[in-house]
């Protein structure tokens, strides 16, 4: 009986849970802190620790490069945030309305997320190539002047990884709001029907609202998307050409590696990781005072 | 809408009018078209020979159903300064995925188990920052963790690539597992106690049994986020772990030449071949993860 005292089993609770506070304190505690300390110092190959103030992040903030990576992170999110979450809702209320092939439908629209963005990156590479790609076809097919070289053009190639990006997570986001949807109820489409109230106005004024929680989830893993965006670019265009479709991720990698400026790349880390913070810090409150209102 | 009959259909809001019907399906045909294209682009060019490819265009039908370039693909095709095609870097990712995968499980099930019957000090301040963790991009946490693993003698190895992907894994695995756990009821937990059942025991003897189904939706979303990973490969694999991303993308962009497109599909296949037999096989369990939000991007 001893080995079931509640004490003891809690005990025990508390033990299982010191390696995870170790993971916890060492890496996501320690590890951001020691990487946000060495974003001060005048690190270069290796981390080092002699003070360097705000130095690296006036470097940071003067050098071209970053200011294009925000760019097109910035240009990424505000094209890519309200695209994939029009054609995901779409789908879903379409799908919701009853279709026969449901089944069949919703696993041809999620497929893509199944696939890594590397995959994902290489085909659309392909299906965007100007010789012989969409270009081609539309070539073949008698517009014989179509110049489809949107990915070898520095103004345009971060608008084919946009697109790429799209395909990927507009299932991701059509079944995470297909579920919000199943949860709408039925009196409140029959009052709906009753009024008359057209179908976008439904839509748009009182189904959206009443689905908040499964939009902020949709939106939450889409920002995701767009701070981790970095194997998609890598597979696509490689950052190019040029610097045209350079990301803050990608900033980072290549000069923690290959450029071997550690101190320059934390601090372009930090600065990262302040901006998702400020953004999914609101959207976590949000979401659980959503839940809170539920239970 | 019509109502004067005053009987509603019983179909969920089918209000819609038979036009509008038929739009919609084929509006969901269409995009389901258009969705499909890259994968049936990929399939057709992986079986053309360079000369069909130059002539012919991005949709056509191959000519003839020939192997050799899925072949070359996996057996000899250049990543980089070796040419052994992707084989190699198969059995890599097979080598860190299953361990990561059922490590990833254990410890989120075993955390998620101690989070939520017990009342552990500090647990919620753990789990919180545990949670907050899971939202850090990874390029924040990548160089503290080459630091980690280069001093613990990890960096370039298996096990420090299966140390990164487990520990990457965690906040979401936990996650999902701790409210899982959350719609057990209490009294249940009360009872097994009340008949003696210690902490252990009541995991393995009524949770775990309980629990198979987040448990193959944990894995199967594990599965492939660990297969499609390419950042952690890239960076903890080094040359001998590399894993088939790592590699298929080097066979691509390490190209000398004339670019072999047919070469470059076939890989970029047989890259994806796990995780789609994965997601076609059980696509329901990973509706049900991707539904409930668990998942990271």
């Amino acid at each position: 009986m001893f080995a079931t005292s509640p004490s003891n089993s809690r005990l025990q609770a508390t033990l299982t849970l010191v390696p995870v506070a170790f993971v916890v304190l060492s890496v996501y505690v320690g590890g951001v802190l020691w990487a946000a300390g060495i974003s001060f110092t005048r690190s270069s190959m290796l981390p080092n620790y002699r003070f360097a103030g705000f130095t690296q992040y006036i470097n940071l903030f003067s050098n071209a490069r970053w200011h294009v990576s925000l760019t097109n992170m910035a240009l990424f999110a505000v094209i890519f945030i309200p695209v994939t979450l029009f054609i995901g809702y779409s789908l879903a209320a379409m799908i919701n309305r009853g279709v026969r092939g449901e089944n069949a439908l919703r696993t041809i629209y999620l497929y893509p997320f199944a696939m890594s963005f590397i995959v994902t990156g290489l085909v659309w590479r392909w299906l965007f190539d100007p010789n012989y790609g969409i270009a081609d076809v539309a070539r073949k097919l008698g517009f014989e002047n179509a110049s489809f070289d949107w990915i070898v053009n520095a103004d345009t190639a971060i608008f084919t990884i946009i697109f790429a990006a799209v395909w990927h997570s507009s299932g991701l986001v059509m079944v995470v709001l297909l579920a919000g949807l199943r949860g709408v109820d039925d009196d409140l489409w029959k009052a709906i029907r009753i009024e008359g109230i057209p179908a976008w106005k439904a839509h748009l004024y009182i189904i959206v609202p009443s689905i908040g929680a499964s939009i902020t989830t949709a939106l939450v893993l889409m920002c995701l998307t767009v701070v981790r965006l970095f194997d998609v670019v890598v597979a696509m265009t490689g950052g190019g050409p040029g610097i045209a479709t350079d990301v803050p991720a990608k900033f980072i990698i290549d000069h923690m590696f290959e450029r071997q400026q550690v101190g320059l790349a934390s601090a372009a880390a930090t600065t990262l990781l302040l901006l998702v913070l400020l953004v999914s810090v609101p959207l976590l409150y949000l979401k659980n005072r959503r839940k809170g209102a539920v239970e | 809408m019509t109502t004067e009959n005053g009987r509603a259909p019983v179909h969920r809001n089918a209000y819609a009018a038979p036009l509008s019907r038929a739009l919609t399906y084929v509006l969901l045909i269409a995009i389901a078209i258009v969705v499909l294209i890259p994968l049936y682009v990929m399939i057709v060019t992986a079986f053309k020979s360079m000369e069909e490819i130059r002539t012919g265009t991005l949709l056509s039908l191959p000519h003839a159903l020939t192997f050799e370039y899925w072949s070359k693909a996996w057996n000899s095709a250049c990543t980089g300064l070796r040419c052994e095609g992707l084989k190699v870097g198969f059995v890599n990712s097979v080598l860190i995925t299953i361990p990561s995968v059922a490590l990833a499980i254990a410890a989120g099930a075993v955390t998620g188990y101690a989070l939520s019957f017990w009342r552990v000090r500090f647990a919620n301040v753990l789990f919180t920052v545990l949670l907050i963790g899971g939202f850090f991009p990874y390029q924040v946490l990548i160089y503290p963790l080459v630091h980690i693993t280069s001093t613990i003698g990890l960096f370039n190895s298996l096990a420090g690539v299966i140390a990164v992907h487990v520990v990457f894994a965690l906040p979401v695995v936990t996650l999902l597992f701790r409210n899982y756990f959350a719609t057990i009821p209490i009294d249940l937990f009360k009872a097994a106690r009340v008949d003696g059942a210690g902490y252990w025991r009541f995991f393995f003897s009524i949770l775990l049994p309980m629990s198979v189904p987040m448990i193959a939706v944990a894995g199967i979303l594990q599965v492939t986020f660990i297969w499609n990973d390419y950042i952690v490969g890239l960076v903890f694999g080094g040359i001998n772990y590399a894993p088939m991303t790592v590699q298929l993308n080097n066979i691509v962009h390490s190209t000398y030449g004339e670019r072999e497109y047919n070469v470059e599909m076939a890989a970029t296949l047989l890259t994806s071949i796990i995780p789609l037999l994965v997601y076609f096989t059980s696509g329901r369990w990973f509706v049900r993860g991707v539904a409930s939000g668990a998942v990271k991007g």
